[in-house]
């Protein structure tokens, strides 16, 4: 990466090498304020009066100090409920996208059995269905099974993922199989092989199955429309679009608002600062499938 | 189906062919019934319930349920009705979203990528980001963000003000911009539009209605888009930016290419399978668009925010005439499938510029 234009005949002129780093750092800089002022609105606006907010939405510094909006928030909304549902609900997902996603990834990259092209044909292909198709066709299947209104509506439906389990076959596929080969000549079964010995030298990919799992069902929204509408099932974002599409009436409230979707971005964004980049991979993973 | 042993098979141990079907099989077995459960056998039964007009009462597949072929379908094209309308209004409504979000983010991206990478900047873990950071966070959570950023004295007019400008009021303005345009260029009166435009028209929609461009209501949800998505594209750019061959640079640099020249003629063309993903990653996901609609102005004012998707939740759900609103998510998977393969097929002709040939 240093081997660069030393020997290399180089233009006259420092100064405009100064000019353009000088212009390339405000140009970064005016673009994080661009990013992530709103982020900062968004938390100082939640700390305001409502006046307060209405008069100087743009001050990053509440005028004076209040957590009026949490406490309505916590006492007044039902928003406990919706994140002990949401953490219920990400948590599960979370934990069966990672161990049913790896085992699937595994069987496609190293087991020889009948039907396994076919298998990952179809998976590939599920990939590539944009999901606001099966919005409706979802509800369909939740209705005929009696399962619609349901924490397993809200659950089982994506409790596997397809992007997922390519992801984990893409890495399985990548580190050498001798090991393996080690463990099963000393007689280990299949499973125990997979469990004791692949999935530990897997860990990096496991960590950012499990971060993009995460932060993927947390944010969850469209699915939650159609499995359910028991007000006692609402996660977080469904919550949230309700008391923003007005349930709640009595003016803007947007100080409280602002303190519930500040709520729904702390646990992705403590995740985002502890894993950055494990979530970089994740997008460049991501970017793989295409 | 075992097919033939090429590189790329490897064989286990000393494992029987059975017991290994065996295994395979019951590793995949949960994935498999969950996909086929919840994807694929969905996708089938709702093709059925297209073909007929259920209302949501009992269940779809009982002889008792009204069986009306391809009419729900054919309706949206041919009928002149207030569904074929609110379809076509919808399709407008994202012609225009995708026409500026897919090329504005795409260049963001592209752009934010550039500057990053350039190795003397200091600081890019930050700000890589920075920038990344608004894709991860939560769509709804964003959306109330901006409706109160957006708000008539929110902080957008707020800044507006500064500098003297009376912002309009975002989310019940529902005047095409290039409507606006038009009108401004003193080319067209917006409120006595011609007759040639308002006398014909297709699909239900006078020409004058199809030339709208996008509202300044969707402007914002426009606005939004492009801030949450640019950061995941721009890491795209950036790890393929990485793989570029350090020689390949010098290599230009001694030809003496300039900044510009080096770009275009050895940078872009190196990008080319990262534009065609991101181009194509960006089509698929803007004809989606509905969180945001959703949250923000539930297809309002005046229709200017409706997105065939969100159409099809409405219609199903609000309007319980399924049939119809799975009608309108088929068509919608048909245009993104369409879309993708002329993409493939346009990036294809394209040749490089020049063949990275001294490395």
């Amino acid at each position: 990466m240093t081997t660069r234009t030393r020997d290399i005949p180089r233009r006259p002129g420092e100064g405009r090498r100064l000019a353009s780093t000088f212009g390339g750092y405000a140009v970064l800089v005016f673009f994080a304020l661009v990013f992530l002022y709103p982020f900062v609105i968004q938390t100082a606006n939640s700390l305001k009066t409502e006046p307060d907010a209405a008069a100087h939405p743009l001050s990053p510094i509440p005028g004076p100090l209040s957590f009026g909006a949490y406490d309505r928030v916590f006492f007044q909304t039902d928003l406990p409920l919706w994140l002990g549902n949401s953490l219920l609900v990400t948590i599960i997902i979370t934990v069966g996208r990672v161990f049913l996603d790896s085992m699937a990834g595994y069987a496609l990259a190293r087991l020889r059995f009948r039907g396994r092209r076919g298998v990952f044909g179809a998976i590939v292909a599920v990939i590539a269905v944009p999901g606001v198709v099966l919005f409706i066709p979802k509800f369909l299947v939740l209705n005929q099974l009696g399962m619609y209104d349901s924490y397993a509506a809200l659950i089982l439906p994506i409790i596997a993922d397809a992007a997922g389990v390519f992801i984990m076959k893409q890495f399985f596929e990548s580190i050498p199989v001798s090991v393996e080969e080690a463990a099963r000549i000393d007689g280990a079964g299949v499973f125990r092989t997979f469990w004791s010995v692949v999935l530990p030298m897997a860990r990096p990919a496991l960590i950012t199955l499990t971060i993009i799992s995460f932060q993927s069902s947390w944010n969850e929204f469209p699915h939650t429309l159609v499995a359910v509408q028991d007000p006692q099932l609402f996660t977080l974002p469904r919550g949230l679009a309700d008391l923003v599409s007005g349930s709640l009436g009595v003016g803007t409230q947007y100080p409280l608002k602002l303190g519930a979707a500040v709520l729904a971005t702390i646990p992705v964004a403590i995740i985002f600062v502890v894993f950055q980049r494990y979530f970089v991979r994740g997008a460049n993973e991501g970017a793989d499938k295409g | 189906m075992l097919g033939t042993t090429s590189g790329g098979e490897r064989r286990l141990g000393r494992t029987s062919a059975t017991r290994e079907d065996l295994a395979g099989w019951l590793f995949l077995a949960p994935v498999v019934i969950i996909l086929g459960l919840f994807m694929l056998l969905p996708i089938l039964m709702a093709l059925w319930v297209s073909l007929t007009s259920w209302n949501g009462q009992g269940s779809p597949f009982t002889g008792k349920v009204p069986f009306v072929g391809a009419d729900n379908y054919t309706r949206l094209f041919t009928r002149d009705d207030l569904a074929r309308q609110d379809f076509m209004t919808s399709i407008r409504n994202t012609i225009y979203y995708v026409l500026i979000v897919v090329p504005a983010q795409t260049t963001l991206a592209l752009g934010l990528a550039l500057i990053v990478n350039n190795r003397v900047l200091k600081g890019k873990t930050f700000f890589r980001s920075a920038f990344f950071f608004p894709s991860v966070t939560s769509s709804v959570a964003i959306s109330v963000v901006f409706l109160f950023i957006f708000a008539n004295s929110g902080a957008v007019n707020g800044l507006l003000a500064m500098f003297g400008i009376g912002g309009p009021e975002w989310f019940s303005d529902s005047r095409g911009l290039l409507h606006l345009l038009l009108g401004g260029l003193g080319l067209v009166d917006p409120d006595a539009p011609p007759a040639a435009l308002t006398g014909g028209g297709l699909f239900g929609l006078s020409w004058w209605d199809w030339l709208s461009g996008p509202s300044v209501a969707m402007s914002t949800i426009i606005m939004l888009v492009v801030w949450t998505t640019s950061g995941t594209f721009m890491l795209m750019f950036l790890a393929a930016l990485q793989d570029i061959p350090v020689t390949l640079e010098e290599a230009s640099l001694l030809d003496g290419a300039g900044r510009w020249q080096r770009f275009r003629y050895v940078t872009l063309p190196m990008l080319k399978p990262t534009m065609f993903l991101v181009l194509t990653l960006g089509l698929i996901s803007t004809w989606q668009v509905f969180d945001q609609v959703y949250v923000m102005s539930q297809g309002n004012p005046a229709k200017t925010t409706l997105t065939p998707a969100y159409l099809s939740y409405r219609t199903a759900f609000r309007d319980f005439d399924y049939g119809t609103g799975t009608a309108i998510s088929f068509v919608l998977f048909l245009v993104i499938v369409v879309l993708t393969l002329v993409q493939r097929w346009v990036m294809r002709d394209r040749t490089p510029a020049i063949r990275p040939g001294r490395s």
